[in-house]
């Protein structure tokens, strides 16, 4: 499969006071053409980071590449150029955001923000855009397109205006769609609609996805791969279908168990993962997920662990084969955990 | 399946007109209320025209005055008379100069809005300008450098700056003359003009620019740093539209405000301004009127300020309902 984007050790900081604060550090993963990938991770895991990187956005606002590469249908977008990158965002590579109440300028018109953003990538009139810009908000299903272009961000409701941010992001039929978070901010219903339209999308324009989100079940609803991150490292890396049958990685397996379920007994707490991500500042030793992993050995306090491959699949972790050998059972239920290292 | 879309903006002229109609309703009251206040402290304020009579002039004198100017009668009389005769048109005439007040108001106001007018247009445009390198150049040396002259205009009182600059320009170089308004009417040239406006106007500047400075520096900044420029850039902006039309449009909005805040201190600046420069506004009128018990023209110019702060705000916002479309009442 021709491989749209790779990203090799990507670290990504923010200046600090002592220095760059490292928000990702040594993320290597690559998207297929037509594939649809999902981040996953807790926030602060670096996942939005990586997005902003992979745009180049990071540099207006305090951050920056520190090392490794991005490329592009080969190309790398490390090395360019300031206004080389601007004419690549927005037409090659898109993005759309969390909050689409405050994502889209407040001032302008629907029609005027959508136009402007095929006015920036091509040489036509304005009146000629502005047609575009009905297409567009008609193709994300939009009733009354002439309509709704005159109109203000807050005359629309949160799903509208995530349709609008849609509808702009496809202004330039990009190669990649990079969407943040895009139903973080909305109800269940529009939700569902929302990531529907994605998935038609998709299909119609042939592009690939990578969808930002803290919510592993959207992620079981859209991606072909899921990537797991946590506290700016990948632990783990596997096709939509294995992570769900078999995490490898503990942390993953306790995002899955911590997701709500239909059959879940009345009275039984839900569990979750014990403690909360580390910050930025106070990154632990060894394996960044230790502290709060319930399988955590001394090995892995001081050493961590570095990704390895399994078969058609990727993980960080040092207990990855007894994990596999106890696929079968609830390790919690066997009581006391004891592991040799 | 087509559904219409109330289109609930700038749906006519009637919002307009209802919005006028309903803020010149307000005004009215609030005119009321502040010739009242005035009246009342001015004529309780202790001494009168009486007392800026020559020193030598008898007690009985002094009371004939007191009865020609009517000030015998009760106060609150004595405002009945002048709010009724005011609503006719009539501001009554001046006690120092016998003069209609009108009349008097008249032959100044022209110089002061020469003045405030010129001040206007170069504190928001500098201002504005300024503001926005600040910003954008956060923490460079245009940043400090825009930040120490700000600083310097808020703390050096104008008065003492306005002597400096008399000083400077026209005992020590010659330059420009130190006072008055410069030849009108026949013997009119626009230089003569121009030399006298330069230092009243750069002063009373200096009391308003720092303030727009700061403000569209802190506006942009927080503008800078919202979701919709992320978007602008994602969407492949180039950064002069990011800041300059994203921005901008937005960081302006409340710059608008604050100028409507600034048209009262412009004025009482300009009391200052006038006074060192022998400008001879309305600033220097109410400083005439108020040192020789004119109650009349105190009023009268009163009258007049309040009216004038009361229409720039108006048209303040007007302006501001036009750049945030958010705003429903226009």
């Amino acid at each position: 499969m021709d491989k749209i984007l790779e990203v090799k050790d990507l670290v990504v900081g923010y200046k600090g006071k002592n220095g760059f604060v490292r928000a990702v550090d040594g993320v290597s993963f690559d998207i297929n053409k037509g594939e649809t990938i999902c981040i996953v991770g807790e926030s602060g895991s670096g996942k939005s980071v990586t997005s902003m990187s992979i745009m180049r956005l990071v540099e207006f606002e305090n951050g920056k590449i520190l090392n490794g590469e991005i490329s592009f249908k080969g190309e790398s977008l490390t090395t360019k150029k300031a206004d080389e990158m601007r004419k690549i965002r927005g037409s090659k590579i898109s993005m759309i955001f969390q909050e689409p109440l405050t994502a889209l300028n407040p001032v302008f018109t629907i029609g005027k923000q959508i136009s402007e953003a095929i006015l920036f990538h091509h040489k036509i009139g304005k009146e000629e855009a502005w047609k575009e810009a009905e297409k567009l908000v008609r193709l994300v299903g939009i009733s009354d397109p002439e309509g709704r272009l005159k109109q203000y961000p807050h005359e629309l409701s949160g799903g509208m205006r995530q349709r609008v941010m849609i509808a702009m992001a496809l202004a330039s039929e990009p190669e990649l769609l990079i969407a943040d978070e895009p139903t973080t901010a909305l109800d269940v219903t529009i939700e569902a609609q929302i990531l529907e339209l994605l998935r038609n999308l998709r299909e119609e324009k042939k592009m690939s996805i990578m969808l930002i989100t803290h919510d592993i079940g959207v992620a079981a609803e859209m991606a072909n791969r899921i990537i797991i991150m946590y506290a700016g490292k990948i632990m783990e890396i596997a096709n939509t279908l294995d992570i769900f049958e078999q995490p490898l990685h503990p942390y993953t397996k306790g995002l899955l168990e911590s997701v709500p379920k239909m059959d879940g007994q009345r009275g039984v707490p839900l569990k979750s993962i014990n403690g909360s991500i580390p910050s930025l500042n106070e990154i632990p030793d060894g394996c960044r997920f230790s502290p709060r992993c319930p399988f955590a050995t001394e090995k892995c306090h001081q050493e961590a662990p570095a990704m390895e491959t399994r078969g058609d699949r990727q993980v960080a972790c040092w207990h990855v084969d007894y994990l596999l050998e106890h696929s079968l059972l609830d390790v919690e239920e066997e009581g006391e955990i004891s592991i040799e290292s | 399946m087509h559904t219409s879309i109330p289109n609930k903006k700038y749906s006519g002229g009637d919002e307009v007109l209802r919005f006028l109609l309903n803020r010149l309703g307000q005004s009215a009251i609030l005119l009321l209320i502040v010739t009242i206040i005035t009246f009342f402290l001015i004529n309780l304020a202790p001494g009168g025209p009486a007392s800026t009579m020559r020193m030598d002039a008898s007690p009985e004198e002094r009371q004939a005055m007191v009865e020609k100017l009517g000030l015998d009668q009760p106060i609150h009389i004595r405002y009945i008379d002048w709010i009724t005769n005011a609503l006719k048109g009539d501001l009554g005439v001046s006690f120092t100069s016998s003069e209609p007040v009108v009349q008097r108001i008249a032959e100044r106001l022209p110089y002061t809005i020469e003045l405030t007018v010129f001040t206007i247009i170069l504190s928001i445009t500098i201002g504005i300008l300024f503001g926005v390198i600040s910003a954008i150049k956060r923490g460079k040396a245009q940043d400090h450098v825009i930040n120490f002259f700000s600083v310097l205009g808020l703390s050096v009182p104008a008065f003492w700056l306005g002597l400096m600059l008399i000083l400077l320009f026209s005992i020590n170089l010659g330059w420009l003359p130190s006072s008055g308004v410069g030849a009108r009417g026949a013997d009119f040239n626009f230089w003569g003009w121009i030399s006298h406006l330069i230092m009243p106007v750069l002063i009373l500047t200096t009391t308003v620019l720092p303030n727009i400075v700061r403000f569209t520096r802190s506006s942009m900044l927080e503008v800078i740093s919202q979701n919709y420029i992320r978007t602008a850039r994602a969407k492949g902006a180039k950064e002069s539209i990011v800041l300059y039309v994203h921005a901008l449009r937005n960081a302006l909005i409340p710059v608008v405000t604050i100028i409507g805040v600034l048209i009262p201190r412009l004025l009482s600046g300009a009391v200052i301004t006038e006074a060192i420069f022998g400008w001879t506004g309305i600033g220097t009128l109410i400083l005439e009127a108020a040192r020789g018990r004119d109650y009349p023209l105190v009023m009268g110019v009163t009258v007049v300020i309040t009216v004038v702060v009361v229409l720039c705000n108006l048209i303040v916002d007007l302006i501001y309902s036009r750049i945030d479309p958010r705003v429903k009442n226009v």
